[in-house]
């Protein structure tokens, strides 16, 4: 459903500008039950041929391996079967969301489902098609991971499918698109100020830097989602809460839980990525000793309540 | 007599079957399955109650925000703290916001594209609507989704993002929205009313609102056919709607849009009896019933606070992952048809005394809903006080229970957790469509759809009816949630 939030411009308009025929979409299409089932046979026996298949939701393997946890409704069979059949019929195939990629939120605590992702299981490659598996345009899954995905992170991969625009370079070690993960959360977060100077925020909601008490992984997590806003204007941290990294595989199974930072003697257990530790211990020192008297009021307050420079007197 | 199994239904949010009993051309019994089954009650247990705050809204990708707010409020009361008035109202906001997004989805999206079928081709009402609805196509989804994506903007300011916040807390928000963020928010709902009084209505919220009685409606549909609801109003007179998917069942609300202790439209039960009013709520008669349900230990009925969740395929009487949930004994059904007569409205008292519930009451009560719901979010936007606090810090304890209950899109979610030794003992939830699409009950009751299907005309050979497209997406089914 986050699909539907696209804009400039909507989905739709998106499709059609890179001109993708949308075969089916749980929510967009008019065939239902057996017009979409007729829909399945005829991409299976080829009269209709498929170039992407997309999958949102973790492949359920349970319980025992039957699939039963998941069975496409009105053809008795596993969804796990069809979409191993599906698969190769598809010149592509992509995994919408971190689900579908890596198993995600239902993969959490016992995992009651045998939930996995197409390709990965959790960390581990594998999934439903196994590590070594490619589509008919020899490709891996493309993972198009997080939770909630982007709407854009989803238009853009499709439509630069469409126009032969994606190459295997253009994918990152866990087969998604670097066109969001070769950047950080942090790039571009608000706090940013907050984060030099170490200057933390104490409970949800205060305008400090969240990494070191709150659980914010925004130095680590791979997106754009503060440099590509959500909903016109938001990201999670915008919207005074952590980053929780949620386009990474086990996410959904913190160290501690997940709005605290996790630390030893007092320093938080996973570093800013590609930071040496002695460095980051160093320089957070120096920063915590240089912090203005501004920013350390502004890091426990939920507004500004000392804005920067000279202050007009206003008694 | 021929059994039939139709499924998958799309436009329906996550997986449903439904299997159909047909006795001349007609539907004599009908089975509800939901096939997919997610383990979310399972996946909680042991986990810091905070969490769920994060694992909870990730049930569903439409629902989201309702489940956030059910789970906040679980804490809440396992806390036992009240929510600060501005988180509240920034939480009701954001409620709204997504509800009122679901409607116009359903309706747009969802529901229209079936009149636009080929199989209406001979309507005299075709020629509009195929190329105003039809499925990808038609003219009136781009409108639609550019106003909703520029709604959602509200989410952007005060919740981060859509769907999957973390901002609504057991205390009130995460976001303190600024005197600059107002004038936003205001402008918005702004762009957002025009959209609505010049496509889906044409005409002004409070005029809709002030709409009385079931003539009234026909009346103004006649003199609004330029409207995208009045379509609607004159094909469902046309195709009689309103004797479609009927059924005599209870409705049920949690209350809705609460504040403190009042509520913008009210909890109560309605039993659907000419002289009797509106009955108390009261939590603690729901149980939920899993005879047939793929679940251990069938014969057990639980209050939320004490069920379970032991999936097990091979129950014999099992036909569906979804329980079936009773409130002191009867079927119930949930939704806005259930809010908008509970909240008193006299179109609603009107439609329902005379025609029960059916597909078209369904479908008028969630439009209109959205007609009275514009103008609460531009009053609940003024009514924050922007230098108070928006959120009460408080610790959880060790030991304790709580509920949250609250009105998502497609009626009352409710959440039960219990805490020991610091982490989630028990989660259950009993989700809108878990109400709607249950499965019969121990003395074999049928759920509510299953009793709205009954006597639907269907095709012995097996060609489908689009009669039961109309009347399994006039309940708005969150399946996902359902199963969760």
């Amino acid at each position: 459903m986050s699909l539907l939030n696209a804009e400039s411009p909507d989905v739709m308009t998106c499709l059609k500008s890179a001109q993708i025929n949308l075969l089916w979409h749980p929510s967009l299409s008019e065939a239902s039950t057996d017009e979409f089932v007729r829909l399945l046979d005829n991409i299976l026996t080829g009269k209709v041929h498929l170039d992407a298949l997309c999958l949102e939701g973790s492949v359920m393997m349970g319980p025992n391996g039957t699939g039963r946890f998941h069975i496409l409704g009105g053809t008795g069979k596993p969804m796990m079967t069809w979409l191993g059949e599906l698969a190769e019929k598809a010149d592509y195939t992509l995994a919408i969301g971190s689900c579908a990629a890596f198993g995600g939120i239902t993969a959490a605590g016992n995992n009651p489902t045998d939930a996995c992702g197409l390709q990965f299981d959790g960390t581990t490659s594998g999934g439903l098609l196994g590590s070594k598996w490619q589509s008919l345009a020899g490709f891996p899954v493309i993972n198009v991971a997080g939770c909630p995905t982007h709407p854009d992170w989803v238009t853009n991969t499709l439509m630069q499918l469409a126009l032969g625009d994606l190459h295997h370079s253009d994918l990152d070690e866990l087969n998604r698109p670097r066109a969001y993960t070769d950047h950080l959360v942090h790039h571009g977060c608000a706090r940013n100020e907050y984060y030099e100077y170490k200057a933390s925020a104490e409970e949800l909601g205060d305008i400090g830097c969240m990494m070191e008490h709150k659980g914010c992984l925004g130095t680590q997590a791979r997106a754009d989602c503060n440099i590509r806003p959500w909903n016109g204007s938001g990201s999670c941290l915008k919207g005074g809460y952590p980053c929780i990294n949620c386009t990474a595989p086990e996410f959904e199974s913190p160290r501690l839980n997940f709005t605290e930072t996790p630390k030893i003697a007092g320093i938080p257990v996973g570093l800013p990525t590609d930071m040496p530790k002695a460095w980051f211990v160093a320089l957070a020192s120096l920063s915590k000793a240089a912090t203005p008297k501004r920013i350390r009021k502004n890091a426990t307050a939920k507004h500004i309540i000392s804005p920067p420079g000279k202050t007009k007197d206003t008694t | 007599m021929t059994r039939k199994i139709l499924g998958p239904f799309n436009r329906v949010e996550g997986d449903l079957e439904v299997e159909v009993e047909i006795t001349d051309d007609k539907v004599s019994k009908a089975w509800v399955n939901s096939p997919l089954y997610r383990g979310f009650e399972q996946i909680m247990q042991g986990k810091p109650p905070l969490d769920a705050l994060i694992y909870t809204p990730r049930i569903c990708g439409i629902c989201s925000v309702a489940q956030s707010l059910a789970s906040a409020n679980a804490l809440a009361d396992a806390q036992g703290i009240q929510p600060e008035l501005n988180g509240q109202l920034v939480s009701n906001l954001i409620l709204a916001c997504e509800n009122v997004a679901d409607h116009l989805t359903h309706f747009y999206l969802f529901f229209m594209p079936d009149f636009a079928r080929d199989s209406y081709q001979e309507k005299s009402w075709y020629h509009a609507i195929e190329p105003r609805f039809r499925a990808q196509t038609g003219s009136a989804a781009n409108t639609m989704l550019k106003a909703r994506a520029e709604f959602m903007h509200i989410t952007g300011i005060l919740a981060g993002k859509w769907p999957h916040t973390l901002s609504i807390q057991p205390g009130g928000t995460t976001t303190s929205p600024s005197a600059s963020d107002r004038v936003k928010l205001l402008a918005i709902l702004m762009g957002f009313r025009q959209f609505l009084e010049s496509n889906l209505f044409a005409d002004s919220l409070e005029n809709m609102s002030q709409l009385d009685t079931s003539d009234d409606l026909k009346i103004w549909a006649r003199s609004h056919s330029q409207s995208d609801f009045s379509q609607f109003l004159l094909v469902a007179e046309d195709l009689e709607l309103d004797t479609l998917g009927k059924i005599k069942s209870h409705f049920m609300s949690y209350g809705a849009y609460r504040f403190d202790d009042t509520f913008l439209f009210p909890p109560g039960i309605w039993t659907g009896e000419q002289n009797r009013a509106i009955e108390t709520f009261n939590p603690s008669l729901i149980l939920e019933d899993i005879s047939h349900s793929w679940m251990l230990s069938q014969n057990e009925t639980a209050h939320p606070f004490d069920g379970t969740t032991s999936p097990d395929s091979n129950q014999e009487n099992g036909y569906t992952w979804c329980k079936a949930p009773r409130y002191d004994g009867h079927v119930i059904e949930v939704g806005a048809i259930a809010r908008q007569t509970m909240s008193g409205h006299p179109l609603f008292k009107d439609l329902v005394l005379n025609g029960q519930s059916n597909v078209y009451n369904r479908i008028v009560a969630r439009v209109i809903e959205i007609a009275r719901l514009v103008p609460e979010m531009e009053k609940w936007c003024k009514q924050i006080t922007l230098d108070e606090p928006f959120c009460k810090q408080a610790s959880m304890p060790d030991e304790a229970q709580g509920q949250g209950l609250i009105e998502a899109a497609r009626g009352s979610l409710g959440h039960w957790v219990r805490i020991e030794k610091g982490k989630i003992l028990n989660y259950q939830i009993v989700a809108p469509t878990t109400w709607n699409f249950s499965p019969r009950d121990k003395n074999s009751i049928p759920g509510a759809l299953e009793q709205a299907l009954l006597n639907t005309p269907i095709d012995k050979n097996g060609k489908e009816s689009v009669s039961i497209q109309h009347i399994v997406r006039s309940f708005d089914p969150c399946m996902v949630c359902t199963v969760h």
